[in-house]
């Protein structure tokens, strides 16, 4: 509905937003683009000089990289899951009218509020520790040998630590979602002989298809780059069991120096992200198209 | 199959209460309307009915079983709301199948039900869409058909007409009357437009604050009014309702006499009044008037009768047509 001048009037005011988010973005690439292809290491910066693809060799031949990629995958693929599954339950039930709802609130969305390396190191020392974590003493209530669980199952761990963190993301989204859903359409649903079972299949979760799609695409994109509860638990070990993309190209560039290296690394990451984008829209991204 | 009978039900939301305590008997195959005004507590009795909300207090017999304490489904009962409740997801044929799905009936025969009814609501050219890809009035009948398949012991409607034009809402008047000509079923219809109530109801329910005021026919509300309120509710436009020497003349607190039965003259007449208002609606003309000694009142004249703003007129009251009402607001019948 908008005239000539409408519309000249917005792109004026978008202008100013646009051009900044272009430099943001495409100055950092353009600089990491160059220093891929750059001998560039910080124990000799005076010795710096065109490489061509060794970098990308280099980077590509680590003995982590495999495994760094599927660790990734793991790792996003994981606290989608969990998020997702559990996000539902919990919106489900914090849904239902309960005494003291407002705080019950509060208290589920609070793991948000966190900050990543605390909350991990909280896990990591209060809760997962063999000695003295919570897991350990229900452990040895029970009388079993208590698990350790950084050194036995350490990117399963950090998938906990992660997913317990953005549980409350995944919740909030879905409780609206929830509480979007037409209250005559579950009365007809119910009216049509349909018992909470069917209501949840056939009602809840198409109702809920959309705000899904939205928790998976955020949520990919900030767990592809996952790495400060990773440094403070496992620091990507052990071996590297639980150094995904993002720990190895801080280990190379930050480690061991290598610039070149860890610039070659982002790029790949990014090729990565936009392949797993790629996937993304094609899987899910219908679903904002209703 | 299809009588309802409440006793003494009652429903209370905290401190209101909505229906203080209601008696009503629907017989089999009738055509109920429940009418009134916004917050009547029409939607809430009809929900009652449907095992949406739980009573306060008696019972609700169907078919002679008490299902006071059933489950909405185990009612045998369906209800066609009135934003249709349609689910967004599915095709029109899978709307119309869902409650025989969850009966578990068999596919084959579920699509026979589904075609059939799909012929009947002449919805057979759009099984395969959404409805979100339907008219208002093709909505409806989605609704309708998904209430239909069910073959239930009555049906409920909760204003289903009032998100349509009016063109289209007189459309579905006379299809929702055809069809309960067809079936024969119950039919329980909320509404808070009379006319929809006076065309389509075998029985009308009055309802004012959760009470009923009168039930009847159609023609039994109009001619014999039991109180003000029904007098007033009833017809359109409404009864003028007269109170001082006049209706003391009459022996009653307060007069009504019917647009329709006052009778027009410029020359000479009982009341004397100025146009305030002239609707001409080409059949009709409804005049709106301040009569002297009495105040604002309406009249209906003939199309061809012309009467403008600021034109006098005379009106005389067709006193066999003349409705008495005592102190308390009950019709005092001769």
């Amino acid at each position: 509905m908008a005239t000539q001048n409408t519309r000249t009037l917005a792109r004026l005011m978008m202008a100013p937003s646009v051009v900044v988010l272009l430099i943001w973005m495409a100055v950092p690439l353009a600089m990491t683009l160059y220093y891929s292809f750059q001998n560039y290491n910080l124990l000799t910066p005076m010795n710096v000089s065109f490489a061509g693809f060794f970098n990308y060799q280099y980077f590509y031949t680590d003995p982590a990289f495999f495994q760094s990629i599927w660790n990734t995958l793991l790792l996003v693929l994981g606290v989608l899951a969990i998020t997702v599954i559990g996000g539902t339950a919990i919106a489900l039930l914090i849904d239902q009218p309960i005494f003291g709802q407002g705080i019950v609130r509060i208290l589920v969305i609070s793991p948000f509020f966190v900050m990543p390396p605390v909350a991990a190191l909280i896990w990591k020392n209060m809760i997962m520790h063999p000695g003295y974590g919570v897991f350990a003493d229900i452990a040895k209530f029970f009388g079993l040998q208590p698990i350790d669980w950084f050194a036995q199952y350490p990117l399963f761990s950090v998938i906990i630590i992660v997913a317990w963190q953005w549980l409350p993301f995944a919740t909030l989204i879905l409780l609206t979602a929830l509480q979007s859903l037409d209250s005559e359409q579950r009365e007809a649903a119910e009216m049509d002989g349909a018992n909470f079972f069917n209501r949840f299949i056939y009602l809840t979760i198409p109702h809920l298809s959309r705000a899904v799609t939205v928790v998976i695409l955020i949520q990919t994109i900030f767990l592809l780059g996952i790495y400060a509860e990773i440094l403070v638990t496992t620091n990507g070990g052990p071996g590297y069991a639980s150094t995904n993309l993002t720990f190895l190209i801080y280990r190379t560039a930050r480690l061991g120096y290598d610039v070149g290296g860890g610039a070659a690394g982002g790029i790949i990451a990014v090729v990565l992200a936009n392949i797993v984008a790629i996937f993304l829209m094609r899987a899910v991204g219908k679903n904002l198209d209703k | 199959m299809g009588s309802i009978t409440l006793r003494q039900v009652q429903k209370h939301f905290g401190e209101a209460k909505v229906i203080p305590s209601v008696d009503l008997e629907i017989k089999e195959g009738e055509f109920v309307v429940f009418v009134g005004p916004s917050g009547s507590g029409k939607s809430t009795l009809l929900r009652l009915i449907a095992g949406l909300e739980d009573l306060t207090g008696g019972t609700i017999t169907i078919d002679g079983k008490d299902v006071t304490e059933a489950a909405p489904a185990a009612r045998g009962l369906a209800m066609v709301f009135q934003s249709y409740a349609l689910y967004p997801h599915m095709s029109v044929r899978k709307n119309i199948a869902f409650p025989l799905k969850m009966a578990k009936m068999e596919q084959s025969a579920i699509d026979k039900k589904v075609e059939a009814a799909a012929k009947v609501l002449n919805l057979t050219d759009y099984l395969e869409r959404r409805p979100s890809q339907l008219s208002g009035g093709q909505r409806q009948r989605v609704a309708i058909g998904r209430a239909i398949v069910r073959e239930p012991s009555a049906f409920l409607f909760d204003e289903p007409l009032s998100n349509l034009d009016a063109a289209l809402r007189g459309t579905m008047r006379l299809e929702i009357s055809d069809l309960h000509n067809q079936l024969k079923t119950t039919m329980i219809y909320v509404t808070h437009d009379q006319i929809e109530a006076m065309t389509m109801a075998d029985k009308i329910v009055v309802l004012n604050r959760g009470n009923i005021e009168q039930v009847g026919s159609p023609m039994e509300l109009y001619l014999t009014p039991r109180n003000l309120f029904v007098a007033g509710f009833i017809g359109s436009p409404r009864m003028n309702l007269i109170t001082g020497d006049y209706a003391r003349s009459k022996g009653a607190t307060t007069a009504g006499i019917r647009p329709e039965h006052l009778t027009l003259s410029k020359e000479s007449g009982t009341w004397k009044g100025k146009v305030t208002v002239a609707e001409h609606l080409g059949a009709d003309t409804f005049l709106h008037l301040d009569v002297e000694g009495i105040g604002q009142m309406t009249a209906r004249a003939s199309g061809e009768f012309g009467a403008h703003h600021g034109d006098t007129v005379y009106l005389t009251p067709d006193e066999t047509k003349l409705h008495r009402f005592d102190d308390k607001g009950l019709a005092i019948r001769a």
